[in-house]
This record gives C-alpha cells, structure tokens and sequence, in this order.
C-alpha cells in the first residue's frame, strides 16, 4: 500500500515519525527501547552482534546499528528519541550526534547552537 | 470551589537536568539560562501550589510503540524516575494526587475527553526538568504532581486546537472538585521550544517565530490554536511540534491573565529553551 504525498514531505532534513515510518522502524525502535533496562545494556556490551539476534531488524538495520550511522537509522524508521537511547549507551552527547547527523564535529555542532543554531532560512 | 490558579510553561531539555543535578549551573555556558530561572523559582516559593497538573511528553520511558496513548493521566500515589538509559536522575520521587486525578479523568471523559488512564508510569525528564527548573535541588518537590502524558512522538499528536480545548475542561473539572476547596491549582505545560534533535536538519532553531508564540500565548492564543502540525514541523523543527502543550497550560487558565515572568535562551543543548509564567484570572481573587 503507498501511501499519499503529504504536506511535510519537503521539509529538508526530517524524517516524521507517521505510520508508514513506524511499520518500518518498530523493531529497530524496541531494540532500542531495551536499553533502558541495565541488565539489556550489559549484554548488549558484552557482544553486540548476538543481543542483536535477539530482535528482528533487516540486515539493513543491523549494520546502521553496528556501524552507528545515525542518519540511517532514521531513513530505516528509526525514531530519535529511541535511536539516541543508543547513543545514551555510547555515552554520546545529543550534539555529537547533531554533528555526525548534519556533517560536522561536535564542536562546530556546539559553536553553530551558541551561534543561535541553524537558521530557518539558509 | 478548586480553581487553576496559575500557569507555567517551560522547556524540558535532559541537559538542564543534568546541569542541575551535577552543580554545572553557574558556568560560563550555563549561567546566562539559569539566571534567568531566578525569578521563576522566587514566583513559586511565594504563590506555592499545592497541586501541578503537569502536561508533558513520555520519550520512550513509560511507554513504547507496543502502546501510544495521546492523553495519558497519571492516578496512581506516587511515580518513580525512569531510567533512560543513563540511570535514574537522582531526584525525589514524585508524589501523586490519585483523589484529583480520579475526579480529572472521571470529569474530562464525561466531558468527551477520552483519557488513558495509568498506575504504573514512570515519569522522565518530561516531567522531572520542568519540576528541577522551578524548585531546584530539593529533598522532597513541594507539590503533588499530577502527570499528564500527551503524545507527540508519534505523528500525529493531537491538535493545539484540541490541546487548548482539554486546557479549558480540566479548568472545568477543577472547579467541581469538592473535597478540598481550597486547593491551589498550577497547571505545566511542557517542551520546545524551536528545536530539531533528528536529521541533517538537526540544531534547527526559530527565534523569530518562538518569540511571536510567546507573546501570542498571552492574548492571541486562538490564533495559536490554528497553527497546523506541518507549519510547527517546518516552523518551529521537528521537535518544536511539543509546543501544542503549552496549549493545555493556555486553556486551563482563565482570561484576562497577567504574564509574570518570561526568560528565553539559546541554547540549552539543542534547543532553544523558552519559560513563561502566568496567573489566571482567578489568582488576583486571592489577592
């Protein structure tokens, strides 16, 4: 089923978590969810690979975890506010993933916030 | 009869959280964002409510995507601190009034407001910043909390439109609440303000547009109600979208209301963090 041309889908950048994103990322995103229980955190870092067998991500999903590719988490379904609880577990700051998501080190990532942050325009 | 007296809408970012609970207040990068918090904590050390209704977001805490409610009102006794995954913060817990917030879900529904209602709701830095900004360190939080979960995580949340309108009948159910008379009631309403944590857009920030909401907030709000969820995610960033719950505080509060207090400052991390203080009509009754 395809879904129909919404209003939000120019805006750059951003990926709305609606209901197709959600069929696509819902395991992604509970995976992700777990980390909040210390037990799934220390499994998780005892080896990745095999907690991951655990859930039922596409092997698409599987390598942005690994790799941590932020941005393609989201394009995967992943919500941010799951997919950070992976950063959380990284010990990454929500602006050092601001910075690998947008291209830029977190400093210059900080310094563009202190600045004002990323205009509307431009 | 029970009244909402008073209004507070304040941003809830983790790292406000954090700085206070690790003593970080006082630098360089985060002064000039506290200082402004200064008059906020004087105001409610002197008008002390006795109950917050405080609307906020769940971020993957008390609930995941196995169940999305979009109006979630906390009954039970008391809600302990969520681990997000860094530990729970090390802030009291919070303490409940399940007798107001049975008589709000009774009346809200009754009212055609369809609430979830939830005992088992471990509450985040939604709800716990928010409280951290207003009364900082403390041993005990000076009010009861009553959690109020709005959804806005998953698209789409509910309408402002819709959000004022739930403000407006929890004034209503506060009014017909006979047990304690007397009672002083706040109402919070929580996150944003301009703020985009996701994509290549992520740091997007909107000065312009957070400071026209504010000022709309105290005597334009309808015009507030009719912006749509596209105009707040190209507006005020993906994120920005929790801005519909300043609307409940908005609704909750009975006209002609008095700002007391503003602060705005960039950044509180990724965000653009905005606080704003009203008493409602009925507050100066007490005067």
């Amino acid at each position: 089923m395809g879904r129909a041309h919404r209003d939000y889908d120019d805006i750059p950048g951003t990926y709305v978590f609606d209901g197709e994103h959600h069929r696509k990322g819902y395991h992604l995103n509970m995976f992700c969810m777990s980390l909040n229980d210390p037990a799934n955190r220390d499994e998780f870092r005892k080896d990745e690979e095999a907690y991951l067998d655990q859930w039922d991500l596409t092997p698409e999903q599987r390598a942005a975890v690994l790799n941590r590719d932020w941005l393609e988490m989201l394009r995967l379904g992943g919500n941010i506010y799951y997919t950070f609880k992976i950063a959380i577990f990284d010990g990454l700051s929500m602006q050092a993933v601001g910075g690998m998501m947008s291209g830029v080190s977190e400093a210059e990532f900080k310094q563009m916030m202190i600045d004002g942050g990323r205009k509307p325009h431009g | 009869m029970a009244k909402v007296l008073y209004g507070v809408a304040s941003s809830h970012v983790p790292a406000i959280g954090a700085a206070i609970d690790n003593d970080k207040t006082d630098t360089p990068y985060w002064r000039p964002l506290f200082e402004g918090y200064e008059g906020a904590r004087k105001w409610i050390a002197d008008t002390e409510p006795d109950v917050i209704i405080l609307a906020y977001n769940d971020h993957a805490s008390a609930f995941d995507l196995d169940l999305i409610p979009t109006f979630a009102i906390g009954v039970a006794e008391k809600f302990p601190i969520a681990d997000e995954g860094y530990g729970p913060r090390n802030i009291p817990e919070v303490v409940g009034h399940p007798d107001l917030a049975w008589h709000l879900a009774e009346s809200l529904i009754l009212d055609g407001f369809d609430m979830t209602m939830c005992n088992r709701m471990p509450v985040d830095h939604g709800l716990t910043v928010p409280l951290s900004i207003m009364y900082g360190k403390v041993d005990k939080w000076p009010a009861k909390v009553i959690p109020l979960a709005v959804n806005v995580i998953q698209y789409p949340p509910p309408t402002g439109k819709r959000c004022h309108a739930l403000g407006q009948a929890i004034s209503r159910a506060v009014q017909t609440y006979s047990d304690d008379e007397d009672l002083r009631v706040a109402v919070f309403g929580t996150g944003g303000m301009s703020h985009q944590l996701q994509g290549e857009r992520a740091g997007f920030v909107n000065t312009p547009f957070d400071t026209s909401y504010l000022d709309r907030l105290t005597d334009d709000v309808d015009a507030l109600t009719e912006i749509s969820h596209t105009e707040l995610l190209r507006d005020a960033g993906s994120e920005g979208i929790e801005l519909v719950m300043w609307l409940i505080m908005r609704g909750a509060l009975t006209d002609p209301v008095r700002e007391v207090h503003r602060h705005y400052h960039v950044p509180a991390s990724n965000t653009a963090a905005g606080l704003i203080i009203f008493e409602g009509a009925y507050s100066r009754a007490l005067l």
